[in-house]
């Protein structure tokens, strides 16, 4: 790539920090040139994320119609799989997958719901009643 | 607590916090290109059965850890390495090499790495920064990928370095033990080895899965893709591979421009043996990566999606998988001058 082909398409990274490329110059040789993003990866990654989008929102559906515990709704919105869930609490992937059960959820002790909001970076009543703060 | 260390940002985590290490006992002789070049930084592997976001894992560099391994054993230079079960324990040996005035190296998860986007924070574990000392309850941190350097509290930096997932650092540590001055010699030599080693990793990993085989492999597949897996499902994946291939801490189109700087670089060192014609051939093969990217938006952006469409794009790949054996068994048929 030459040095004034690097792209300078604005992405939300780029307006906390530009990304170093190695690019040539007009003799050929390489050198640093600082890009602000790309416009073909940024719309990679808004692909990604409108996926991510409609897995949360088809979670909270099914949490509202009580198919499924609001840790279905934390792991889609955590982007985690039960294997980083695990991980995370240390509880077994069998667990998890009863935990993922309204009517077992509900009668889960404080302890273990601690577990899981550590996981998930939020209070347990907010893990109860499926409530995100933005961040 | 003031420690000598000076952040420089680069384009990747890992060659950028090998040359930052490194720095000052190599007397800035170890760049960026240099240290991914040595590290044998370059590769390509297609692990289905690894899953990131749903979608197969495509790598673009080397093994996490291998470029720091191999860019210090190659100039002689210990490797201190060492993983954790306890968080506190990992804690204390991170506050002890501070004591002694030692930038580290951590491998971190960047999900919850607060200075990051939000739209950029995935659960991919092989990030790497440089730990270079502590205020109070604060961490000094320089993210080789960040123009400035950062603050983490202790609690944040434990969670990236105990992040869990595939890839889970374990509290993951590293620096470089007693380094003398290096000299251009041994940087001559380290230069001939990591470009062999890298010739073995892209032309000679048995399997289809991993180097140039791994490429060709990869564009036969996304032919089949359209039918496979459907419009919208191949529309991710091309969107995850394009990710991997770009974005901070992978960068695949950057990293084949990395090597064709490392390849200029080493022209310096070792005249003679046409490293400067043949780091063209990686210039070119970065760029066939990048129109291969653009086509690919073209179809997550619903743009294109003919089955022709799709044909054209494990085409490209095809073709970069052809310019790069090209370009490796040149490499391996130097005779170094």
């Amino acid at each position: 790539m030459k040095k004034d082909d690097v792209p300078q398409d604005l992405s939300s990274l780029g307006k906390i920090t530009k990304e170093v490329c190695y690019a040539t110059d007009s003799n050929g040789k390489y050198v640093t040139e600082l890009s602000s993003g790309w416009d073909v990866k940024i719309t990679a990654l808004d692909t990604a994320w409108g996926d991510i989008e409609k897995r949360i929102a088809s979670a909270k559906q099914q949490v509202l119609e009580k198919k499924a515990s609001p840790l279905l709704f934390f792991m889609e919105y955590r982007l985690m799989d039960i294997g980083i869930l695990a991980g995370y609490t240390g509880f077994w992937k069998w667990q998890i997958k009863r935990h993922m059960k309204p009517e077992v959820f509900s009668s889960l002790s404080e302890k273990k719901l601690e577990k899981y909001a550590e996981a998930f970076n939020i209070q347990v009543n907010d893990l109860k009643n499926m409530t995100v703060h933005g961040d | 607590m003031e420690i000598d260390f000076e952040h420089r940002q680069a384009a990747h985590c890992e060659s950028g916090v090998t040359t930052n290490l490194l720095w000052n006992a190599s007397g800035g002789k170890i760049t960026e290109p240099l240290a991914f070049g040595i590290g044998a930084g370059l590769f390509f592997a297609y692990i289905p059965f690894i899953k990131v976001n749903n979608g197969p894992a495509i790598a673009f560099r080397t093994m996490p850890g291998h470029i720091f391994s191999r860019t210090c054993k190659s100039l002689n230079i210990p490797v201190v390495r060492q993983k954790f079960s306890s968080k506190e324990k990992a804690q204390l040996f991170l506050d002890e090499c501070l004591d002694k005035r030692k930038p580290v190296g951590c491998q971190v998860g960047v999900y919850y790495l607060p200075y990051f986007p939000k739209e950029y924070r995935f659960h991919f574990n092989a990030h790497n920064l440089v730990v270079y000392g502590k205020e109070g309850d604060n961490y000094l941190v320089s993210d080789p990928i960040m123009e400035g350097t950062n603050v983490l509290s202790s609690y944040e930096l434990e969670r990236v370095r105990f992040a869990k997932g595939a890839l889970s650092p374990k509290g993951h540590i590293y620096y470089p033990g007693q380094v003398s001055a290096i000299s251009d010699e041994q940087i001559k030599q380290a230069i001939k080895s990591g470009i062999k080693k890298n010739v073995f990793n892209m032309l000679h990993i048995p399997g289809s899965f991993a180097g140039v085989s791994g490429i060709k492999n990869t564009g036969n597949k996304i032919k089949k893709w359209r039918d496979k897996l459907g419009l919208e499902k191949s529309g991710l994946y091309l969107a995850q591979m394009v990710r991997m291939q770009e974005e901070i801490g992978t960068g695949g189109g950057g990293f084949r421009y990395i090597y064709g700087a490392f390849l200029q670089e080493s022209d310096i060192y070792l005249p003679g043996n046409q490293l400067g014609e043949i780091s063209g051939i990686f210039t070119k093969a970065g760029d066939m990566w990048r129109t291969a990217a653009v086509h690919a938006a073209g179809i997550y952006k619903g743009r294109l999606g003919s089955q022709n469409d799709f044909n054209i794009m494990g085409d490209y790949l095809l073709e970069i998988a052809a310019v790069e054996k090209a370009a490796f068994e040149t490499l391996k048929k130097i005779k170094w001058q």
